[in-house]
Order: structure tokens, then sequence, then C-alpha cells
């Protein structure tokens, strides 16, 4: 037993959509403070293992303490309560409310509408569209924008844990960058954030913590250059390793 | 598994074989024909209506025209009460089905929330046709040429013919979904504008789907009007037929080949027992309103998709159990 | 090398909204023509005219000559024209190797499917190998609604491709994918080129832009900004403005937290 209290843990969890399980045994810590990104193959389980963290899947076996705290058979709501917020992989903005309507809800535990107020004009300045497309309905929004709304959305509760399911998917290379900075200043500030990626050499590199799942188990964990690194990982999963960069590396403005 | 299902078939279809021969009470026999009947239109229902997603209420349009192709042929051919009769039955089949494809133009035009509705508005045009016009004898009905059977001997040919049917329609069933054509429901269901986009051929699939189905509902109105030795209008373009035929395909599991065989034998077994036991013609509502609310809150798939997950679930439970207890914690390959 | 597939002057707006402003954008024949702006320029929606989901409020669509503009998806597709979704469009509730049995009936009159069975050997084969390429055959028999996103993209790209069209559009089809497969994809995507499909894809994931298209469209506010190789294009100033950001500012620059 860790003489301090692990911020998360995962604790035998094993869980599934009622067909079978996905995730099949994951034990791991993630540490308070920093980035930790799960990568691994298709269908390996990654999303799967993000709800149980937010309370939107309940795991058949096993337990998750987050702070001491055992979130099993909590309320998404109640997770909300302990500062978890995800931001998940599919569309989940209201697509006939407006922009700021949707970041608005964001702070729907926040009685205080001074206090609303001052959170909205705080997000606006780090995602200034939503204050562009203030009243517009976020349906009407491409998909990269709608997934920048969120982000802005989720962090109208000032979480402590930050969860996000691939923030990275859909964005072209200017807004991903923009999410990557968004997600080490929402670190600086002290939140943690776990993600799952599939832009996972990006990732690997601002992450402190990683581990890789594969077919609903972890096979390996450690830092995240140690990860990023590994070659067969490398070979398997991040499409192939890289050494000394490249001439392309250097100069490409791309997102691998 | 793969052996066990036909058994399991093979021996669910001895069993309704054998039923009228151990069971010769008429009043046994009578919810036998009856419960066959809706078994075999409950099936045939799934077969457009399951796998396409498309909820048609109309089918009694089909039921009913069956039902009158068996009185007008039978009284105006002047043919003789009998056996003779039970060859009308596949005629009225293809009547049904030569309706259909006019019915099916118009309502499937239309998307299938719209098309709900419109199969309902098509229905009362049928039944209302069926008061008004001269050549149905109106709302007084007709009577078909008497059966001169005894009354303990009664139901038993109907019982076999109405096996037949549910045979039939559950064969075709089978067939449809292993066939290409069954696949192209199935995706028009999920999906039906990707289904367009890759080729299918949806306007054609559907008005198919919709004859075929029609053609069960009309043998099953030929046969209930030769049961019932008459008909009048209200009687076979009956509303509440629609409905109930949709329940038993809901309660035993949309979609699957054995749930509409299973709903029809629980719910119209039942209402019959129970009409007859208690002589209250309406106590069935109460009951099936309570299994509708049952099925919805739990097994809103069905009975046939709870039971078949919770079996899977069962063994999966137990595999699990068996490779976990040696497991060292942060399993690493 | 001639247009095959042609959008010219395309407007489309929806509410207030104009996500397409007087586009136009040629596809040549057996090229792999990329497709990329910002969030909002309207690629996806470009994708939706010239397959027929979406008609447009002024411009045309020809395909070797002819007209498509206001063609259906149905004529899209019988023409040879395949497309892949943003967000992926699979049959949920039936199998993933039945998905793609659905895709491979494309010649086929609709009586005769009725006397068929579900495939032929051939046919099984062939959708076999596809999802063996992408990694799906050991979930074949699963209903495809248990898939997750990026397998849903893995089923959408092989169905696809099992149908056998001249002229494939794939609308990000790296999205949400694993890198290795990525890579994977590439390969198969010049392999399919070099047998004579035309290519046309929206992505966002530059190194696979780069690596593979021979011709580069960007779009910016629904309109087409640039068009040329995939160097001209990442050289050009207005692109790295408005979309790949200056390219000074880069990330391997950047501390590096993981050590």
């Amino acid at each position: 037993m860790p003489e301090s209290t692990p911020f998360l843990r995962f604790e035998g969890v094993v869980a599934g959509y009622g067909g079978g399980d996905v995730i099949k045994g994951v034990d791991f810590d993630v540490p308070q403070g920093g980035v930790t990104c799960i990568v691994g193959p298709n269908g390996s389980g990654k999303s799967t293992l993000l709800k149980t963290v937010s309370g939107l899947v309940r795991p058949r076996l096993g337990q998750l303490w987050f702070k001491g705290t055992p979130l099993v058979g909590l309320t998404p709501r109640e997770i909300l309560q302990l500062g978890i917020v995800q931001v998940p992989q599919n569309h989940s903005l209201f697509r006939e409310m407006t922009v700021q309507q949707n970041v608005e809800l964001g702070a729907f535990l926040v009685k205080d509408k001074k206090l609303i107020a001052e959170r909205l004009a705080h997000v606006t300045e780090i995602f200034p569209i939503v204050a562009e497309r203030a009243k517009d309905k976020a349906g009407s929004l491409s998909g990269g924008q709608q997934r920048l709304v969120e982000f802005a959305r989720c962090l109208m509760l000032e979480p402590e844990l930050v969860v996000l399911d691939e923030p990275s998917m859909g964005l072209d290379p200017k807004t991903l960058r923009l999410v990557f900075d968004t997600i080490k200043l929402m670190n600086k500030v002290g939140r943690t954030v776990l993600l799952v990626e599939q832009n996972a050499r990006q990732a690997l590199r601002m992450s402190h913590y990683a581990v890789v799942l594969e077919n609903g188990l972890l096979r390996l964990s450690g830092s995240g250059s140690e990860v990023l690194n590994n070659p067969e990982i490398g070979a398997l999963y991040l499409g192939g390793t890289i050494h000394a960069a490249s001439p392309d590396d250097a100069t490409s403005p791309s997102v691998q | 598994m793969s052996k066990a299902k036909p058994t399991a078939w093979g021996l669910g279809l001895a069993v309704l074989i054998l039923f009228p021969i151990i069971e010769t009470n008429p009043a046994w026999t009578s919810i036998g024909v009856l419960t066959l009947m809706f078994m075999a239109c409950t099936t045939s229902w799934n077969m457009f209506s399951g796998y396409s997603g498309y909820v048609s209420l109309g089918s009694a349009i089909f039921f009913g025209s069956g039902a009158y192709t068996m009185a007008l042929v039978s009284t105006h051919a002047h043919m003789a009460g009998g056996a003779a009769l039970f060859w009308l039955i596949p005629l009225a089949g293809l009547v049904a089905m030569v309706i259909a494809v006019p019915v099916g133009a118009i309502a499937l035009r239309v998307r299938r929330h719209t098309f709900v509705v419109i199969t309902i508005a098509l229905f009362f045009v049928f039944q209302l046709l069926a008061i008004n016009a001269s050549f149905t004898g109106g709302a007084a009905g007709i009577y078909i040429p008497l059966i001169p059977w005894g009354a303990s001997y009664y139901n038993v040919p109907f019982y076999y013919v109405a096996l037949g049917m549910v045979i039939f329609a559950t064969l075709l069933s089978a067939a449809v979904r292993r066939s290409r054509f069954g696949l192209q429901l199935l995706a028009i269901r999920d999906d039906e504008d990707r289904a367009l986009g890759l080729g299918v051929r949806v306007t054609a699939v559907k008005l198919t789907g919709f004859t075929m189905s029609a053609f069960t509902f009309g043998m099953a109105g030929a046969l209930y009007c030769m049961l019932q030795g008459q008909i009048y209008p209200q009687f076979v373009f009956d509303p509440t037929f629609d409905i109930t035929v949709a329940l038993m395909a809901f309660l035993g599991g949309f979609g699957t080949l054995l749930g509409p065989l299973l709903g029809g034998l629980i719910l119209e077994a039942s209402q019959q027992y129970l009409t007859q036991s208690f002589s209250n013609g309406s106590l069935y509502l109460i009951l099936f309103g309570v299994l509708f609310l049952l099925v919805i809150l739990f097994m809103p798939q069905g009975i046939v998709v709870a039971v078949s997950q919770w079996w899977n679930g069962r063994a999966q439970r137990r595999e699990l159990k068996a490779t976990r207890d040696p497991a060292a914690v942060g399993a690493h390959t | 090398m001639a247009a095959l597939l042609e959008a010219k002057d395309v407007s489309r707006s929806f509410g207030g909204v104009h996500a397409l402003a007087g586009c136009s954008l040629s596809v040549d024949k057996g090229s792999i023509t990329g497709l990329i702006g910002p969030n909002g320029s309207g690629k996806t929606t470009m994708f939706n005219v010239m397959t027929g989901y979406v008609k447009p409020d002024k411009g045309t669509v020809s395909f070797d000559g002819h007209d498509v503009t206001n063609a259906r998806p149905d004529k899209i597709f019988a023409l040879g024209i395949g497309r892949t979704f943003q967000l992926t469009r699979i049959f949920a509730r039936i199998s993933v190797v039945e998905n793609m049995l659905v895709a491979t009936q494309r010649d086929e009159s609709w009586l005769r499917g009725l006397t068929r069975s579900k495939s032929s050997k051939s046919e099984l084969d062939a959708a076999m190998e596809w999802l063996d390429f992408v990694g799906l055959s050991r979930l074949a028999s699963m209903p495809a609604g248990s898939l997750s996103y990026g397998q849903r993209k893995l089923l959408e790209l092989a169905y696809v491709l099992v149908a056998d069209p001249d002229v494939i559009l794939l609308d990000e089809p790296a999205g949400g994918v694993n890198l290795t497969l990525i890579n994977e994809i590439s390969e198969k995507i010049l392999a399919l080129n070099k047998g004579g499909k035309t290519f046309l894809i929206v992505e966002h994931n530059m190194e696979f832009v780069m690596k593979i298209c021979d011709k580069v469209t960007v779009m910016h506010q629904g309109c087409d900004l640039v068009t040329g190789t995939p160097a001209e294009v990442r050289a050009n100033p207005a692109v790295l403005d408005a979309y790949l950001g200056s390219s000074d500012d880069e990330f391997d620059e950047e501390e590096d937290v993981s050590a």
C-alpha cells in the first residue's frame, strides 16, 4: 500500500457493454498534476476505460479510486462534483442550442451567475470561437469547431481531473496546436489530464506518464518518453519510431 | 449450440403436431387454431416490418381481403362447404399480394415514421369500402357455405392447415433472412440513405418485402373466414388485429425468427384462454398491458433477445472467473 | 490528365451559414488529390455536394463530362463513385461481414437478390480479405454496432473499397486510426492508385497528405484558396497562415516534458 493516497487508481477493472468484456483487468495509477496518455490499437478498450472514470460505464469487477473515494456506483453527476470532467469522443453538444448556451451549461453545478460569467469570459479568452459564434446553433458548426466548444465547456467547472477521449480527432493542424497547447496550459495550472490519443507521438511527447492498452489489458506502462521510444510499441502502434529528427520532421508543420 | 437449435425446433414442431391428437377438447383445439394463425401472421409481419423497420399497422387490409376472397369466391362459385374450400386459401394469399402492390406503392413513398400513419389510413379506406360496397354484402356481411363436419372434430383440419401456414411463414422468413434480399432489408433498417448510396434498390426491395408479407395475411384471413362460417366488415377489417400482431412481435423479439412465434403463442393463447375461462372478453387487455409494460421496462428488445443475452452473459462470466483468479496485479502480457 | 470529377463555382448555405461560397475543385483521372483546410472551411459539404447528399444552391458538378449536379446518391454510386463519411455510417445491427456484403452487390438486379444467398464464395473471400487488411477479421460476426469509433472508420473504409468503385472519396480516413495502420492504409491507397483508381481525400494529417497526394487543394471559408503540389501548398504563406500555423512554431523544438 503506497504511503500517499493515489490520485486516480484503477484496481482490477473489468468492464464491457453487456455483449462481452472489453476491459479485462486493468491496474494502474494516474499521477497527480501530470499528463497521462493511454495509447493502443483500435478496439483495445481505451474509450471504455475512460468511461469507467466518468461513470458512463460501470465496471463489472474491480474498483476505481479518486483520491481515496471509490468511483464505482457513483452517478456521472456525483463524479462531476468530485471534480472530474470528460470530453467524450463523439460530438456531445446540444445541436439546437447556441454555442454560448452550450458552454454555460458546462457550469451547471455552479449556482452563482457572476461566477459563471467570469468563467465564460476566461474560457472565451482561450477559445475565441465561443465569442465568434456565440449566438449560432451548435449544430451549424463544423466537427472541429464543435470540438473546441466542447473543450471550452469542460473548463467551466474548473475540474481537477480532465479526461479527454481523442481530443485531436478531426482537427486541422492549427486548431490541433491550440488544443495541445491548452492541454499543457491546463496542466500548468494544476489540472491533471488523462487522455486517449491516436496522434500518439505528439501526445506522448507532452505526457509525463503513459500506458499501452492492448486487447483490454495493460501491455506496458512508464514515462511518456519510455513508451514513445520503445521500439516494439513504436512499430506496432506509433507508425515506426522516431530516432533523430529526420529533415522532414524538423521542418514540417505536420501533426505527426 | 448448433446441434441444440435444430433439435429444439424439431421438438417444438413435434409438440405442435401432436397437440390435437393428445388434447381433443374442442375448446383447446380452437385456441390452438387461432394461436397458430396469429403465430403465422406475426412471423409474416416481422418478415417485412421487423427486418426493415417500417412498422405497418395496416396488415388487416390483407387479412380482410383474404377473408372476403374466401367468402365471395365460395358463394359466387356455388362451392359446397367442406375441404374443397381449403384450396381457396392460397388464392386468397395471391389476391392479398396483388392488393399489396398499389397499397405498398402509396404507403412506401414516405419514410418510416409517416409510413405507420399512412398504413392506418389506408386500412380505414378498406374497412369503409367493405362496409359500403355492394359486392361485399355491405355491413350485413356474407355467409359462406356450411361445413358439415362434426363439432368434436371440426377444429382439427383447421388446426393442421394453420400449422402448415406457420411452417410456411417461418421457412419463408428464415429464407429471407439468409438471402441477399433479407440483408438489404436489414441495411435499410439501420441506415436507409447509406444503403441507397451503396447501390441497394431501396424502393424495389421495400415493395417486394411488403408484398411478400401480405401473402400469409391473406391466407390467414381466408382460414379465419372458413372457420367462423361468416364474416362482416368490422370482424375482419379490425384495427385491434393490427396492433395485436405488432405487439406480439415486439413482445417476442422484433426482427428475430423465434420472437414472433413466441409472442403469438403467449399472447394469443392466453387471450383465448382468458376469454373462455372467465367469459370476460376484455380481461386479456389487462394482461397484454401488464406484459407489454414488463417487456418495455426490462426486456425492450423482446423476450428472445433478452434471454439469449443473459445466456451468453452467463457463459462469459463463468469463463472469466476461471481465468481471473491467478492473474497478478497489473498483468503485463 | 483530364478532369474526371469536377465541381465549378459551387455555393451552398445552411440557414445563415455559407458553407460553400463559389468553390471549384477538379480531380484528375488516376490522381490522388488532397483536400485540406481549416475546420469549418466546407470540405465535408463539398463532398456531400459532389456525391449527391446535398444539392448546391449554385454551381455544377460533372463526372466524366456528364452533369451530375442533382443526381441522387444511388446514381452517383452506380457511376462508380464511392465515399466514406466523417461521422461513420455503418449498419449497426448486422454483423461486420454482413456490412461488407451489402456493398458487394452493386451491379445486381433486385429480383436476383431474392433467390441468392447472402454471398457467393468469391464475395465472402473478398470481404474477409479487406477485413483482414484493416484488422477486423476476428470481429467478422460481431454486430457492427459493438465496434469502437476507430474500428467503425476502418469498416467503412473496407466496405467502400470492397464495392470496387473507380473513384473513391475519403473523408478523414486517418482520423482516430492507429498510426501504424495509417501507414498501411496509405500504402494500400498508393497500390490501388497504381491499378487505376482515382482518389479524393479530405485529411488533416499532413504527413499522410504529403506522402500520397499528387495534387492538393486548400479550402478556406467555403472557397478554394490554393491548388498545387503538396510541396507548393506547404510553402504557400497564405496556407501557412490560415491552416498550418507559422512554420517556426514547432512541436519538436518545445520542451519535452516526458523525459
